[in-house]
């Protein structure tokens, strides 16, 4: 039997740092993106969008507008009200959560600024953006709604009309009596303010629809990370057969969860379609990109830590006010990032008592929703500052408070107050790792001796535990049609080669090598002799694709199992035809072996006789080379994973700027298939982190209009500004699987910047200063430090 | 977004250039490098009727000391400015400002004469040129004109370039014997518009400051020189109790707007800090950063 055959353990191709087999196509160039897709009499689409964050709409005149050079139709609200059905952003699982109903285009009013409003349908996007200057429409300005405490004030102009109030969803977590624990015990707070960012992927949101009115089929072509939930949105809301939907992730260049929500602009170019029967595409430049694409975070949190008398931590109580936009994102609505938070605050730490409250309002702004590590930073922040400010009180270190305090390796499986289960999570030993990968004792006697010196350095650290390999209990409990499983289809091929089509999703990250890494691990054939397919809802089979951390875990494990089967039916062929028995023939290299791998026959003369001769099979011995596998996790709800971050910073007191120096990350994601492929999910997860730390923020104006909506403004996280990041693991592989992979695509993002929050108070704490609000500016260093 | 339609023409001198821009009934712009103008027509912030493309026109290229002068072609590439020895042995205040220029794909195309053309208040060739004491030849139909940086820069974007004409070199004038001069830059990252930057440029005799000129960009509507802080450091040898005075008077010199970027306080504040790294810098203390002016 093969090492992979036994366990999928490290082996050929599990567990080796092997680079993408796709990079070097992309990297030549040779990528195939939406936009670069060309069919025969596409029209392209281009948007009025809405000046103003809150207003009623007027009369459009777009008579002139109509009969310009090459414009085929001029589109507003009302030529969609007959082909489409309105959607509502919520979830049966969030009781009493309520959305306004959302068209492709406005009929009544726009509730944000650089909503589409009218959409031109040209030959050229250029003709169609000469139209949009030739459109009149009038807008009646309504009050907007635009800071957070605001929306929720006696009185606030409401958004939507139908509504008590802005508030869209309220929840309340208990667990103990908290006010017990606080009773009389001393205590830490914070009030920490996060402010929005967005994903800006390197490709833009690209859509192409194709309605071929013969035979009544959708083709759309989308940058997209969820074809399967789209196709099941296209169908749902314009009426059409789900099997003549189909959609085409081509290449995509990032998603970081942006792209998994419905867009106006994407059902708008959907019904175009249908309507002028041909093609017509949309490409978000990059202006329409940070005015429409979803924007994240956006959060108040008011948190306080009660401590027991012995210096442990007890009870902590919350309230954290998130602003989403106008309405909840869909189909996953935007009160998930808000209930991850509540319910992941806290969870590292041994607490008695627990009580959150989650208020989810709407304003006049983009909306807000899932993104990269959906909640996790707020709730790591949140937690890690109130636990370095307990350390404060305490006079204890910071690596000594969590020792003290961390849920133990004899706890397991454990229950957090928050109502989140533990497998097995491995704090301690991280902790542990991080003090000496960072060389921890001798950082702070550096800092000292800098400190003497004027210069101000702060070193932070931050735990997280990450929420990956979602069950149903996500979302399909809520009523959403999002699979938490995964399909694959693995294919011998004539030539002894492998095929294999699986529902997870690759937008760069490497997906597809790490399934081929784990199809050629099963079944004993060299890795490039794995082709991998994905991102069609036709040729490959339904799952859940990529979302919340699940391709390494569930698609991974689908993969593994899957040849397995494959495997099988391999042997089975072969046995029948060396007249042995299967369990006593193996494959490795390519080839039917022996138990003490002496070749028998390849993979390829198995495959020709199963094609071209299954004339000399016997009867009983089916010839079918393709087998299919779906796959969904049964154990835990979630499996969660764990590490920690350390940052190091150097504060320039007289400046306010924050050179980050260095970042340290201990990660467990269980059985790690490519090492590589981990570190760089992990180094540019913190890339990300530290973009919401000091530079990416949406800023609003007190009209609702986006100030910074723009690359020369918003400022992305550069090389030139980012540390070396150093990363070591610990493996602690799930049970609930075979492969035991777990996610790690939020840890990098998860803590880096509630570490980076805990690194640049350690800097300030002596000059007793201190900052509670991301990102971390310069405006704010100098202001934190009375300095203007 | 895309641009609006508009007539293009490659020209191969000056006078052709002038003739196209004097022939369009319409607006016409004149394309260099493009770094800026190009974006606006994609943003549809202008759109031009004819673009005329002058950067195939030889005379508007090269660098060569003239008399007391170094005179830099107007299209000089900011990575030429970068690497030119003689920018670097005459006028070392721009190669230091050329490193803090955007990123290298920016530096190969975008030009001097574009960027002092577009007289956009937070870049850094203007506050240099304004240090230096710099002046501009500017060409059109009836000959060739010679502006001072000082009198050049008129209001945000706005300078003494009259439509249709060309600014064709920038003459820098050489430094004289005891000359000191830096520029530096405040930015949330490399590469970014500055938060404020300055270019100073000191004359010191026999241990004493004789001429100071100070040249701020990103703190108003165009590049700023700072009378106050400069006529505070005149006279005096460079020393911390100068740049005090310096530090002190500027409140006097600079009145930035409030942005929301940045408050116009934190911007003064962050003018001071970098005055003060600047001098310090130029001063015998901060020797190893400073550099001497040639002599002639």
């Amino acid at each position: 039997m093969s090492a992979a055959a036994d366990s999928p353990g490290r082996g050929r191709y599990i567990g080796h740092p092997l680079p993408r087999p796709g990079a070097r196509r992309l990297l030549a160039g040779r990528g195939r993106y939406t936009d670069d897709v060309l069919l025969p009499r596409t029209l392209h689409a281009a948007f009025l969008r809405s000046p103003y964050a809150h207003a009623r709409l007027g009369a459009a005149d777009v008579s002139e507008a109509a009969a310009m050079p090459g414009v085929h139709r001029v589109l507003t609200g009302r030529d969609f009200v007959p082909i489409c059905t309105p959607w509502v952003g919520t979830l049966s699982h969030f009781k009493g959560m309520r959305s306004a109903p959302q068209m492709p285009l406005p009929t009544e009013k726009v509730v944000w600024a650089g909503q589409p409003v009218v959409m031109v349908i040209a030959e050229t996007r250029a003709e169609a953006e000469d139209a949009l200057e030739a459109i009149g429409i009038e807008f009646e300005e309504l009050e907007p709604v635009v800071d957070l405490d605001a929306a929720r004030a006696p009185g606030a102009p409401r958004i939507d009309a139908d509504a008590p109030d802005n508030v869209l969803f309220r929840t309340r977590i208990e667990s103990g009596s908290t006010a017990d624990a606080f009773a009389g015990a001393e205590s830490v707070a914070v009030d920490l303010r996060f402010g929005r960012h967005t994903a800006v992927t390197m490709e833009p949101r690209a859509v192409l629809a194709d309605f071929d009115p013969g035979e009544g089929r959708l083709t759309v072509y989308q940058s997209t990370q969820t074809p399967y939930q789209f196709q099941d949105l296209y169908a749902r809301h314009f009426g059409l057969p789900e099997a003549r939907v189909r959609v085409i992730a081509p290449d995509v260049g990032g998603s970081f969860g942006m792209k998994l929500h419905l867009y106006h602009e994407d059902m708008a170019v959907v019904g175009a379609s249908l309507l002028l029967k041909r093609p017509v595409k949309f490409t978000a430049d990059r202006l329409e990109a940070f005015a429409s694409d979803i924007h994240a975070r956006d959060h108040r949190v008011r948190a306080r830590l009660a401590l027991a008398p012995d210096g442990g931590l007890r009870a902590i109580e919350v309230d954290d006010v998130t602003g989403v936009g106008p309405f909840s994102a869909y189909p996953r609505t935007s009160a998930v990032e808000g209930n991850q938070v509540v319910r992941l605050i806290g969870a590292p730490y041994r607490l008695t008592d627990y009580r959150a409250d989650l208020t989810v309002v709407a304003q006049n702004k983009v909306q807000m929703s899932q993104y990269r590590a959906v909640g996790h930073p707020i709730a790591c922040a949140v937690t890690e500052r109130l636990v370095d400010l307990a350390a404060q009180r305490l006079g204890l270190d910071p690596f000594e408070i969590r020792r003290r305090n961390y849920v133990t390796d004899a706890m397991y499986p454990h229950t957090t107050p928050s109502g989140y289960r533990f497998e097995k999570l491995s704090l301690g030993t991280c902790l542990s790792k991080l003090h000496d990968l960072m060389d921890y004792p001798a950082l702070r006697a550096e800092q000292a001796a800098l400190r003497g010196r004027g210069i101000h350095r702060g070193i932070g650290i931050a735990t997280y535990v990450e929420i990956t390999n979602p069950t149903p209990a996500f979302y399909g409990v809520g009523g959403a049609h999002i699979s938490a499983q995964d399909g694959c289809v693995l294919k011998l091929t004539p030539a002894g080669e492998v095929q294999c089509a699986i529902s997870v999703t690759e937008q760069g990250q490497g997906t597809e090598a790490i399934v081929g890494q784990i199809v050629a691990e099963g079944l004993g054939v060299d890795r490039d002799c794995v082709r991998v397919h994905t991102g069609d809802t036709e040729t490959t089979p339904s799952g859940g694709a990529t979302w919340a951390c699940r391709g390494a875990g569930i698609g991974g494990e689908t993969a593994l199992q899957a040849s397995r089967k494959l495997r099988t039916r391999i042997l089975e062929i072969a046995a029948a035809i060396l007249q042995a028995e299967a369990k006593s023939l193996d494959i490795r290299d390519g080839a039917v072996t022996d138990p003490d791998g002496t070749p028998r026959m390849t993979l390829r003369d198995v495959a020709n006789l199963a094609y071209y001769r299954s004339d000399l099979l016997p009867p009983d011995v089916s010839p079918a080379l393709t087998v299919a596998h779906h796959f969904a996790p049964r154990g835990y709800p979630f499996a969660f994973t764990n590490g920690i971050h350390g940052s190091l910073v150097e504060v320039d007191v007289e400046t306010g700027l924050v050179t980050i120096l260095r970042h340290w990350v201990v990660e467990d994601c269980g059985r790690i298939i490519n090492p590589l492929l981990v570190d760089e999910q992990i180094r540019g997860g913190v890339v990300q982190g530290l973009g919401a730390a000091f530079f990416e923020e949406c800023r609003y104006g007190e009209t609702g209009q986006l100030l910074n909506g723009s690359m020369a403004d918003y400022l992305v996280p550069m090389a030139c500004e980012m540390p070396d990041i150093v990363i070591a693991h610990v493996e602690t592989p799930t049970g609930d699987t075979e492969l035991g992979a777990k996610g790690c695509g939020e840890a990098g993002t998860a803590a880096a910047s509630g570490a980076a929050l805990n690194a640049v108070n350690d800097a300030l704490h002596p000059l007793g200063a201190s900052l509670s609000q991301l990102p971390m500016t310069p405006e704010r260093v100098l202001r934190a430090l009375n300095v203007i | 977004m895309k641009a609006r339609a508009f007539d293009y023409r490659s020209v191969a001198s000056v006078p052709e250039a002038l003739a196209a821009h004097a022939g369009c009934a319409g607006e016409a712009r004149y394309l260099a490098g493009g770094q800026s103008l190009l974006p606006a027509l994609n943003l549809r912030l202008d759109a031009p009727d004819l673009l005329i493309d002058i950067g195939r026109i030889e005379a508007l290229r090269g660098i060569a000391r003239e008399g007391r002068t170094l005179r830099i072609g107007a299209l000089t590439r900011h990575a030429e400015t970068l690497r030119s020895a003689l920018v670097a042995e005459h006028a070392p205040m721009l190669t230091q400002a050329a490193a803090f220029m955007a990123h290298p794909a920016i530096r190969n195309l975008g030009t001097m004469g574009g960027s002092l053309s577009l007289s956009d208040p937070a870049a850094e060739l203007p506050a240099c040129m304004r240090a230096l004491g710099a002046a501009f030849e500017i060409t059109g139909h009836g000959g060739t004109r010679i502006v001072a940086a000082d009198d050049f820069f008129l209001d945000l974007f706005e300078n003494a370039i009259a439509p249709g004409e060309l600014l064709c070199a920038i003459r820098v004038p050489l430094p004289e014997p005891g000359t000191r001069m830096r520029f530096e830059e405040i930015a949330r990252r490399r590469g970014d518009y500055a938060l404020v930057g300055l270019g100073a440029k000191l004359v010191l005799a026999g241990g004493t400051i004789v001429s100071a000129r100070l040249g701020f960009c990103s703190v108003g509507p165009t590049p700023m020189r700072a009378p106050a802080a400069e006529a505070a450091l005149t006279g005096r040898p460079l020393d911390a109790q100068a740049i005090a005075a310096a530090r002190a008077a500027l409140g006097d010199d600079l009145f930035p707007d409030e942005d929301d970027s940045l408050s116009a306080a934190a911007r003064m504040h962050l003018a001071r800090v970098l005055l003060g790294r600047v001098l310090a810098a130029l001063s015998d203390a901060g020797a190893p950063a400073a550099i001497e002016g040639a002599a002639a």
